[in-house]
């Protein structure tokens, strides 16, 4: 019974390495799962003795005398994403419009391991790109040009610095959206005599425009998120931004500066999962947004 | 009319040329600024020390210790994340090809995951840390680390099997080959250099990411010997470093961003002759 030995030996292997598979996917769909319950349960301290709205809308930061109030790193946050998102945009629409429709094979050639590299660049290294190049350029060329005496640490340096990080990301979702635009689309408003810029403004943008604000939802998350570079360069002062040479004080910054100080004081440690928590919240709800459009635009 | 037009186009394909020219020139501008503060600090002395009288403050010695935790550090999670990650690939490409719906939500639920920032996961993994009373530690990073890349080694082994021709699973089934047998015979032969790729990609990420860890790896002078100890790294060894009042603090981290680039690019070029070769083996149907 040689081949029944056989036959029930690879019916085990088969069931180890199933068994095997939906564990590891389980693990998939808990994950998610636990981050919310984990920050949860180290926020509900927090959250039982303020409401939601207070720590959201107060700008008083006073962890010693227990008052939490987020508006000041929120505010900062959205300044340094929205701006980087204002510079990293339009390069990245008009790039994206060259590669797919203009682009000869060796300029694709070459840009190719450029993004690439772009995006494997750890954050870390964006980080002291910032203050080796970005910061001196502020102080010494860009704030003088206005008529402004600054440091270079500011709002405007962890934007130039995060712009340039989520170019590649946004990039590369452009490129592969414009791909799926059938080529039929463009041949036929090619062949009623439009330019091909026409085409491009016409076609390839219209069809596309869900899946372009969707990647640059994606980008605004990415960037949102961002921690280790942004840290680097945008000063960390907690007081509300009211100008872009300004330091701020995103929240990223906020739950990396202080994470080794935060078991000392009561309630700190608690202020700063809720921050993780109110990052994690944000980031989900824009990235599935922008998920969701994406997929079904592509039906 | 016509003139206008063509006005027009020849603006915006100076602009678009323009816009590419900006997106080369920043990766050299990043990469050569980087590189000409930190290849003069680049000694065998730095790579082979320990920092001398501490991280902070002691002005000799080198960052041999980072060298040693990050490596440690990304193989231990990239090797999880792979264990854990490879299964879910096949099962999704083999297991429930049908199921297209299924696929779909985990899928979603993967994309969604890839994109929390990292410091969400360092928090998370501190909280756990916590929760089972363990101190800052190799194995808590590794842990941490292993849950930020699991997303990312998971879709892009996905990208890979999912591109592999239907043919080759029916015919393979009409062999009468279990599921697994073509999961990891068939299949995983199929794709290595695309799965080597992948496990490249997540172990990049690993290595460079530096909020995950910030929270739960610690840092120390020292090599570790054991998962329980803390252990320095590269990005933290950075990021520490440079906020040092001492010029020869700061050229170690100088010289340890040039290293991190190093081993960056390294794995970059490694995973794009990889790309070429899995072109060339393909089977085509």
């Amino acid at each position: 019974m040689n081949w029944l030995k056989i036959f029930y030996s690879r019916k085990l292997r088969n069931r180890i390495h199933l068994s095997w598979m939906w564990i590891s996917l389980g693990i998939v769909f808990i994950l998610p799962m636990s981050l919310f319950i984990g920050l949860m349960w180290k926020s509900a301290i927090l959250l039982n003795q303020q409401s939601i709205f207070d720590l959201l809308f107060s700008s008083e930061w006073k962890p010693m005398a227990g008052k939490f109030g987020y508006l000041t790193f929120i505010v900062s946050s959205v300044w340094v994403t929205m701006i980087a998102l204002l510079i990293a945009g339009p390069v990245c629409l008009l790039t994206a419009i060259h590669l797919t429709q203009y682009a000869k094979s060796w300029v694709l050639k070459i840009m190719a391991p450029i993004i690439d590299i772009l995006a494997g660049l750890p954050s870390v290294i964006f980080g002291v790109w910032g203050i080796l190049f970005v910061i001196p350029l502020l102080a010494n060329h860009i704030g003088p040009f206005f008529g402004k005496s600054v440091s270079g640490y500011s709002i405007l340096a962890g934007a130039i610095v995060l712009s340039i990080m989520i170019i590649p990301f946004i990039l590369n979702i452009l490129i592969e959206i414009f791909q799926t635009v059938p080529k039929e689309l463009s041949e036929a408003s090619l062949s009623l005599g439009a330019t091909r810029w026409q085409t491009i403004k016409f076609v390839l943008l219209k069809k596309s425009s869900a899946g372009i604000v969707s990647a640059f939802g994606l980008g605004m998350s990415r960037a949102f998120g961002e921690t280790i570079a942004v840290l680097m360069v945008v000063g960390n002062v907690v007081h509300l931004p009211s100008g872009v040479f300004q330091p701020g004080y995103p929240l990223p910054s906020l739950i990396a500066n202080n994470y080794g100080e935060m078991l000392s004081i009561p309630m700190y440690d608690s202020a700063l999962m809720f921050s993780a928590l109110l990052l994690f919240v944000i980031v989900l709800i824009f990235n599935a947004i922008s998920r969701l459009i994406i997929l079904r635009s592509s039906h | 009319m016509r003139k206008i037009l063509k006005i027009e186009e020849r603006f915006y394909r100076v602009l678009m040329f323009l816009a590419t020219t900006f997106i080369g020139t920043a990766l050299f501008v990043i990469l050569f600024s980087i590189l000409r503060t930190g290849l003069p600090h680049l000694s065998w002395e730095m790579l082979s020390e320990i920092p001398h009288g501490g991280y902070y403050f002691g002005k000799s010695g080198g960052i041999f210790n980072a060298i040693v935790g990050s490596v440690y550090l990304s193989l231990g999670s990239s090797l999880i994340a792979f264990l854990v990650g490879l299964p879910i690939a096949m099962f999704i490409n083999i297991h429930l090809i049908r199921h297209t719906k299924f696929v779909a939500v985990i899928r979603f639920l993967l994309d969604l995951l890839w994109g929390v920032p990292s410091i969400v996961y360092g928090a998370f993994g501190f909280t756990i840390m916590v929760f089972f009373g363990m101190r800052t530690s190799l194995m808590a990073g590794i842990i941490t680390v292993s849950l930020f890349i699991l997303p990312i080694i998971v879709r892009a082994m996905d990208e890979v099997l999912r591109n592999v021709p239907k043919g080759l699973l029916e015919s393979s089934l009409s062999l009468g080959s279990t599921n697994s047998e073509i999961a990891y015979v068939v299949y995983f032969k199929q794709c290595l250099p695309g799965i080597i790729t992948a496990w490249l990609l997540a172990f990049g990420r690993a290595i460079g990411d530096a909020a995950s860890i910030l929270f739960t790896t610690g840092y120390t002078d020292y090599v570790p010997h054991a998962l329980n100890e803390p252990a320095a790294t590269l990005p933290l060894a950075i990021f520490f470093q440079l906020s040092s009042p001492i010029p020869e603090v700061r050229e170690r981290a100088y010289a340890a961003s040039a290293i991190l680039i190093f081993i960056v690019l390294t794995v970059s070029v490694i995973s794009r002759i990889l790309g070429c070769k899995y072109n060339k083996n393909k089977i085509n149907f």
